[in-house]
């Protein structure tokens, strides 16, 4: 023991450092590079050439390489004006309004050129100052990230703080931990001995395991400041390229014994931009790549700018008015030019004298120049059929939709401060129209934090509570938990279970009780990766179990087969538990599980590891084991196993892995608990648990010498073979386990993820899950959050071995393809068509997948199943993956991620969520709404998406009905005044109407319409789907409205001239004339507009009351007023309500009359619609509001019930499937019961009683 | 893994507003049998007594019209109106006579009527200048009023009042007689008061007016202002339509039905070269101005028209009923296949 202190106490100088990893990597770390071709440097693509710690030669050419300085910026202050000048100007409508505003400027114009050019500068203005704020934005964290600081070396040793932007390729750097690093870097060495350093590639590949990077031998000796002042080399390497893995290069180090030795160097060794520094205290760096050439910078793409669908389809809206516009205009000039040319018609037309002194738009010697005046004065005069105030009133819609959504305080998450913030608001209807959420799992779905929840040892289960599907199952049924378990484990179950059962089941009700406050509880004495609650395990209890030498073997397990370290604990040294660091999350959470049931892992040397065991007796005692082997982790091998001498001598080796894998590989002895644990398996996977299955194996010590030396024979063994020759030998060892049990791992969901997929999946949405991390670990998220279930038919798409190892692309496509095909068989097949599907995809078998000749059939494939989640996906894959999707499907596609990883995809989908609540804002700058918590997504999409696309789809609509009516009775007057451009109302008029008169309703209608109130868009996720289906804004409305707008434009002109012409309109005899013809055509214009967006509306506030009676009687008061100015400038329109048309009863009857007749065409369509053909929302609407039905009215929740789309996915879709199951269940027992009761009369009298109890 | 305490965010908590957070009270109307009934009953119930109203207001004016144009012109110039309108020897007076039908109640109205005659034009209806009509100082103002704005393209010489509007004033008159009496036509208040009393000056006199090569229609008594030359301001105000009627005068004396009105036409005004037509209208006037009996039809139509939907939509509610807010009318139960 004393010696052993020593030891210890020697060692603890040196920390952690002492240990070799090297040695404890049996596979990884020795494997030697990739061939390369070394002779290609100098050449084009192997051109760069670095000299390590003389920064100064890459000063001047040719070795002047761009700086550290990275910039995402779209413009700078020079280009700005003219670059988003250009890109505003490339939209079809804005070149359109630019050609009237020009043409405003000359004498054509029938209207003022400010009245023209004012919303054009209006509608530019606002675009560029959005461009300008988002890319100010961008500036800033460049700016951030730019003088982020570096330690750096300056000469003689000494290292100073430098902003990242002025590194320099050969500057050498220091990394603190945690630090990310500034730019492409050279490892040199590292704070441990052996060169090593943990890196977090989070950003790059959104893995959030560590990984080992590790330096060459020559260099571990810089590992010192003052050593710098002296080190020398030069690295000649690939020119820049996106390939994160892939690096090839060649390190010519000037030693003092070896001059001008070449190393080469791998992948291995290159530190990328953007990655993390962890678990190890500091490393040294050369500068190999900066600023753009790094291959982070390389792999980002721009941003595109993102139009929705509505936006876009208003485009071909707008081109249809486009060409309405042009054929007018061309009616008007070419019936102007049939008026003036003709010779005699000049003549006969004496008063109008156009022979003499012409005016060049009625010039009968030049009618095709006349003609085209026309055509051009047409072009302005009726251009309120394309209305700039349309793209003026949705810019400002959009920004109050957006605002509103920032503000929603249902979408704030009080733990991170945060709230949902909409960053582009031009994308807000496209919410209300995804069919396809593509999403991330680390930190979208989970919260990154593993938590050890239950374990199955000898057999029994602990740390069970049952789960939530069964708890709502059961619930829904109403049976108890009791005859469920029963049910589950059936006849077979052993005798000690039908104990845990009971007594499970009759604490079921103070677990219940118990379940808030053990959260409460849980906050005082929680530990962060324990989540486990069974005092059969703790506190020491398990020494009362039968079995305890293998429960002993199960903590073993549990304590040594894993490759993590201990680290310092700060704060808590007092309470003697340790915090450990490993390679995966899961081994952590062992190792804190093991120090919670007595078997704490104190510490790590190179060739042992420490345990403070509990005895059998009780005691708690340090043991030591000799590590002899470590057989790695990988993912063909699934299973990891060391082999440990312990202090008697014995050799065991100790093995965790996937259960299958383990399966094969138990002895004939070992198979004890194999059924039990099976069951167990099954239900920790179906709850989404990662699971992982425990054994143990004694050797013999003549074995294990054999076994030795064929294993170091093949650890030396260099080439490629190297790999499968270990991996075959460690087969010869690892057999003829006794297997002990399992233990299941949560990866812990955020908040309220699964309720959300749940409601996600009934509003219609298909769920993609896209992740970087392993197949095993994507599938129990799936299970997790409900997007798999056991039921499920699975298919499994990856490359068969045989396959890979040929490398063929020709064999590996047709590998894949005959996977798609023969998955796609049984989804046409007619029996197994409503049965759920689920596919997965690897990778690999993606990126073959996805190439161009079976892509299609792929996604033919993936369409069809109810949940797709794709395993081992690089950003790249994510990003193609969107981009198909939306492609082949033509569907609405959302992405969310939280990474730099899933930037891509967050900008190649329609809409981009970035997840805020955690590190790193890269996939936040990129999104298009950013959010702190998955859960928030179900009220973006159901009740502010369906909001946002219904509010934007009626904007629309009205405004083309709108402006149509208004445009078309200037139009028709044209028909009246021979072509010659004359118009109806004054100049004033024109401007007010889109100004003043009509525009603020409509953006009343575009921010606070409400077909149904919050809490039924919620409760009835289908009425989601109306806009998935798009028929708020489909081809048929829109002509609908266009339709509408023409007859009531008719409807209000031909009555308004059949009317009043001729006939006087006064008592006093007076006839009209253009100006009081105007007036009142305008009037029922005004009225018209305004009363139908009053039938639109279904939503009144008074707000809305406001702006639509307040539009109209604005429209009287500024009659008052302009009619009150004098005539110099009043014109024509001096006196006109108070004199001439106010006082005449016809203004005011002719007014009511044609309002009237104009809005009744859309009333009767609208009647007969609510009556004979009522959509969803009406008829939710009805029953909410019409028949005042309570919430909690039966035929309420039936429709809720059964509005909910048949969804595959979802918590619910479990729970009613798990309801079926049951019941099925449930059937067979009674039938064995029954069958009982006939074959046994003696169990009559107890199964009778339990039936009752039962039932 | 490190449990670090989070530092304090700054927390953007929004601030609760009904408002913000879209509950304000609302008023959701929803269309209900009962609304669509009672809307349609109420638009009959207003627009036929409505109709009935005006239908018989217009029936109680009394309208005499007669076209002139082509009763005026003598049989040798049946196919060369304009020839006959533009000699200075032709004899242009020709004499009408009209039966009242009904007893016509003081005022009766004198209307010409034109049709075919484009006042809109746009040339037209911009060639004049107000505020040289307006006010003296602004008489060389004659921008607007090409090819009528100078004599002889003398800038020195405005023409007052200028432009092609002005210049093409009608010029037809009409005396009218009752048996052997003549009926007194009185030319005054037939123009808008806000026309006399501002926008014509009454220290405007007509200057170079008629003076050109071309004679456009009538001309104007250089003594007296603007202001007070009623029949310019009449046509000064530019019909919004090709036909239209313009106030002739009015006569403060009753007609009695079956009297004989003769009128004597001087038929200067030519409407021959572009085929227009001219009429005479004699009218009294009830409180929707003059006959108009279209309007109250229209009423009637549509009032008729919405009680016929009210009637109808009535018996389908009672024949086929569709319970409010019936859920078998929600898509996913009528087409569950569809899902």
């Amino acid at each position: 023991m004393a010696t052993q202190n020593v030891e210890t106490n020697k060692k603890k100088k040196k920390k952690k450092g002492k240990v070799k990893w090297s040695d404890l990597y049996t596979f990884s770390c020795l494997r030697p590079p990739p061939p390369v071709n070394r002779s290609d440097f100098g050449h084009p693509g192997f051109s760069r050439v670095v000299f390590c710690n003389d920064s100064g030669m890459h000063k001047t050419k040719p070795y002047k390489y761009p700086t550290n300085d990275v910039s995402t910026t779209k413009y700078n202050v020079v280009t700005f004006l003219p670059k988003s000048l250009f890109e505003q100007f490339r939209r079809v409508a804005n070149l359109y309004f630019l050609l009237v505003a020009v043409l405003s400027v000359t004498s054509l114009a029938p209207f003022s050129p400010l009245s023209l050019i004012a919303p054009l500068v209006f509608v530019v203005g606002i675009s560029m100052l959005k461009e300008g704020v988002e890319d100010w934005h961008r500036f800033l964290q460049d700016l951030e990230v730019n003088s982020r600081k570096v330690k750096v070396h300056i000469g003689n040793g000494k290292f100073v703080d430098r902003s990242w932007k002025v590194l320099r390729v050969g500057d050498v750097v220091k990394v603190i931990k945690n630090e990310y690093f500034p730019s492409d870097l050279l490892l040199l060495s590292s704070s441990y001995e052996d060169g090593v350093c943990y890196v977090e590639t989070m950003n790059l590949d959104g893995e959030t395991n560590l990984k080992i990077k590790r330096c060459l031998e020559c260099t571990l000796i810089f590992d010192n400041e003052q050593k710098f002042d002296k080190f020398k080399a030069t690295i000649r390497c690939e020119d820049p390229n996106s390939s994160l893995y892939t690096f090839v290069a060649n390190l010519e180090f000037g030693d003092e014994d070896q001059l001008d030795s070449s190393y080469p160097l791998s992948p291995s060794q290159l530190l990328l931009r953007d990655s993390k520094l962890q678990n190890t205290d500091y490393v040294y760096g050369v500068v190999i790549f900066t600023g753009r050439d790094t291959k982070v910078v390389r792999n980002s793409m721009n941003s595109p700018s993102k139009r929705s669908r509505v936006e876009r389809k208003m485009d071909h809206v707008i081109y249809v008015l486009f060409f309405m516009l042009l054929l007018i205009s061309l009616i008007t000039s070419i019936g102007s030019v049939l008026y003036t040319d003709q010779p005699q018609t000049t003549k006969e037309w004496w008063y109008l004298r156009l022979l003499d002194d012409t005016d060049a738009s009625f010039d009968p010697d030049k009618p095709l120049i006349s003609g085209f005046l026309q055509f051009l004065r047409a072009l302005i005069l009726y251009g309120y059929l394309i209305p700039i105030s349309l793209y003026v009133s949705i810019e400002v819609v959009k920004f109050l939709q957006a605002m509103l959504i920032n503000n929603d305080l249902h979408l704030f998450d009080e733990m991170s401060g945060k709230s949902v913030e909409s960053r582009t608001s031009n994308l807000n209807e496209e919410l209300g129209q995804v069919e396809m959420i593509l999403s991330d799992k680390t930190g979208t779905l989970t919260c990154n934090q593993m938590e050890f929840r239950k374990c199955s040892i000898e057999g029994i289960s602990y740390g069970g509570d049952v789960n939530e599907i069964v708890r709502a199952a059961s619930q829904r049924m109403n049976i108890d938990i009791e005859s469920y378990r029963f049910n589950l484990d059936g006849a077979d179950s052993t005798p000690r279970d039908s104990i845990e059962m009971v007594e499970i089941s009759s604490d079921q009700n103070k677990i219940d009780l118990n379940a808030e406050k053990g959260i409460q509880n849980l906050g005082v004495m929680a530990i962060k990766g324990f989540n486990f609650r069974d005092d059969r395990l703790m506190n020491k209890m398990w020494l009362h179990g039968s079995n305890v030498w293998d429960m002993i073997m199960f903590f073993r397990v549990m304590a040594l087969c894993h490759t993590g370290i201990p680290v310092e604990n700060g704060e808590e040294t007092s309470s003697h538990k340790l915090k450990y660091e490993a390679e995966s999350p899961e081994e952590v959470t062992f190792l804190i599980a093991a120090q919670e049931f007595g078997f704490q892992f104190c510490r790590r040397t190179q060739s042992s590891m420490f345990v403070k065991e509990i005895d059998p007796s009780g005691f708690e005692v340090e043991r030591e084991y000799k590590l002899l082997n470590l057989l790695e982790f990988s993912s063909s091998r699934k299973r990891m196993s060391v082999i440990v001498r312990d202090e008697v001598g014995q050799i065991f080796l100790f093995c965790k892995g996937a259960d299958n894998i383990i399966f094969d590989r138990l002895g004939d002895g070992g198979r004890t608990y194999q059924h039990a644990t099976t069951i167990h398996l099954a239900n920790y996977a179906e709850d989404g648990l990662r699971t992982m299955v425990f054994a143990y194996r004694k050797i013999e010590d003549s074995e294990y010498e054999k076994w030795s030396s064929t294993f170091t024979k093949a650890k030396v063994t260099i080439g490629h073979e190297r790999e499968e020759l270990l991996e075959n030998v460690s087969e010869t060892i690892e057999k003829d386990l006794v297997l002990l049990g399992a233990v299941a791992v949560d990866d812990k969901l955020q908040d309220g993820v699964a309720e959300c997929i749940d409601k996600l999946a009934q509003a219609g949405l298909k769920i993609w899950l896209l992740t970087g991390d392993k197949k095993e670990t994507a599938v129990n998220i799936g299970f997790a959050c409900s997007l798999l279930r056991h039921d499920m038919k699975q298919f499994h798409l990856s490359l068969s071995r045989d396959a890979e190892s040929k490398n063929q692309l020709k064999a590996m496509k047709d590998d894949i393809l005959n996977q798609i095909e023969a998955s796609y068989q049984v989804t046409v097949n007619e029996k197994t068509k409503d049965d759920p599907l689920a596919l997965v995809v690897d990778g690999k078998a993606l990126e073959i997948a996805l190439t161009n000749d079976i892509r299609d059939r792929f996604l033919q494939l993936a369409v069809s199943c109810a949940s797709v989640i794709c395993c081992r996906v690089s950003p790249k894959q994510k990003a193609l993956i969107t981009r198909l999707v939306k492609r082949y499907t033509g569907k609405m596609t959302l992405a969310i991620g939280d990474g730099a990883n899933d930037v891509g995809m967050i900008q190649e989908a329609d809409i981009g969520i970035g997840i805020s609540g955690m590190e790193g804002m890269q996939a936040v700058m990129a999104s298009d709404f950013s959010m702190p918590q998955f859960r928030f997504l179900e009220r973006l999409l159901i009740v502010h998406g369906h909001w946002c696309y219904k509010r934007i789809s009626k904007m629309i609509l009205y405004f083309v009905y709108k402006n149509i009516v208004f445009g078309l009775t200037l139009f028709y007057y044209e028909l009246y005044s021979k072509f010659s451009g004359d118009v109806l109302y004054d100049g004033w008029y024109m401007v007010m109407f889109n100004l003043f008169l009509t525009s603020l309703p409509v953006i009343s209608l575009g921010v606070l319409e409400q077909d149904v109130s919050s809490d039924i868009c919620l409760q009835f996720p289908a009425l989601y789907q109306q806009g998935q289906k798009g028929i708020f804004f489909s081809w048929k409305r829109i002509i609908g409205w266009m339709g509408n707008g023409i007859l009531t434009s008719l409807a209000i002109f031909i009555l308004n001239v059949y009317i009043l012409s001729l006939s006087a309109f006064r008592q006093g005899g007076e006839v009209v004339d253009i100006s009081h013809l105007g007036v009142i055509t305008y009037t029922a214009v005004v009225w018209t507009v305004n009363c139908q967006i009053a039938l639109i509306i279904t939503h009144f506030t008074w707000i809305q009351h406001f702006f639509i009676w307040g539009s109209i009687l604005c429209w009287y008061i500024f009659l008052l007023f302009y009619g009150a100015l004098p005539p110099k400038y009043s014109h024509r329109e001096f006196g006109l309500l108070v004199e001439a048309v106010g006082p005449a009863p016809m203004y005011w009857i002719v007014v009511l009359f044609v309002v009237v007749i104009s809005l009744l065409p859309y009333f009767i369509y609208m009647v007969i619609q609510r009556s004979f053909y009522p959509m969803d929302d009406h008829v939710i609407q009805e029953m909410k509001y019409g028949r005042k039905i309570v919430v909690d009215d039966e035929t309420w929740l039936r429709e809720k019930q059964s509005s909910r789309k048949a969804t595959h996915i979802g918590f619910s879709a479990r729970v009613d499937a798990k309801i079926l199951h049951l019941k099925d269940q449930l059937h067979k027992k009674r039938m064995f019961i029954i069958k009982s009761i006939t074959s046994s009369p003696i169990r009559r009298s107890i199964t009778i009683s339990t039936l009752e109890n039962r039932d | 893994m490190d449990a670090l305490p989070r530092p304090k965010l700054k927390s953007k908590k929004p601030k609760y507003s009904r408002f913000t957070q879209q509950e304000l009270p609302a008023w959701k109307p929803i269309l209900t049998p009962g609304w669509v009934i009672a809307s349609f009953v109420a638009v009959a119930i207003l627009f036929i007594p409505a109709g009935l109203l005006c239908l018989s207001a217009s029936e109680r004016v009394v309208e005499i019209i007669d076209r002139y144009d082509d009763e005026c012109l003598p049989d040798s110039y049946s196919n060369k109106g304009d020839s006959f309108i533009q000699s200075k020897d032709t004899n242009k007076t020709c004499v009408r006579t009209m039966k009242v039908p009904k007893k016509m109640t003081a005022p009766v109205f004198i209307y010409y009527q034109l049709d075919n005659f484009y006042q809109n034009h746009r040339r037209y209806v911009k060639s004049r200048s107000d505020k040289q009509l307006r006010d003296p100082g602004f008489a060389d103002e004659t921008r607007d009023c090409k090819p009528e704005d100078n004599l002889h393209g003398d800038e020195n010489e405005p023409i007052i009042p200028c432009g092609l509007v002005a210049w093409s004033l009608f010029n037809d008159t009409y005396i009218l007689s009752k048996g052997n009496k003549v009926l007194d036509i009185n030319k005054k208040d037939i123009a808008w008061k806000s026309d006399t009393e501002i926008k014509f000056g009454s220290d405007v006199y007509p200057k170079n007016f008629q003076k050109g090569e071309l004679i456009g229609g009538g001309e104007l008594d250089e003594t007296k202002p603007l202001s007070e030359q009623e029949d310019l301001i009449v046509w000064m105000r530019t019909a919004a339509l090709p036909n239209f009627r313009k106030l002739y005068g009015k006569i403060n004396s009753d007609l009695e039905a079956n009297e004989t009105i003769t009128i004597v036409i001087q038929n200067n005004y030519n409407t021959y070269e572009f085929g227009g037509e001219k009429r005479i209208v004699l009218s009294t006037m009830s409180w929707i101005g003059g006959k108009n009996d279209f309007f109250g039809i229209a009423f009637l139509t549509i009032g008729g028209i919405c009680l016929f939907m009210a009637i109808n939509f009535i018996l389908l509610y009672v024949c086929k009923p569709r319970p409010l807010g019936d859920p078998s009318y929600l898509s996913w139960n009528r087409n569950p296949s569809g899902q």
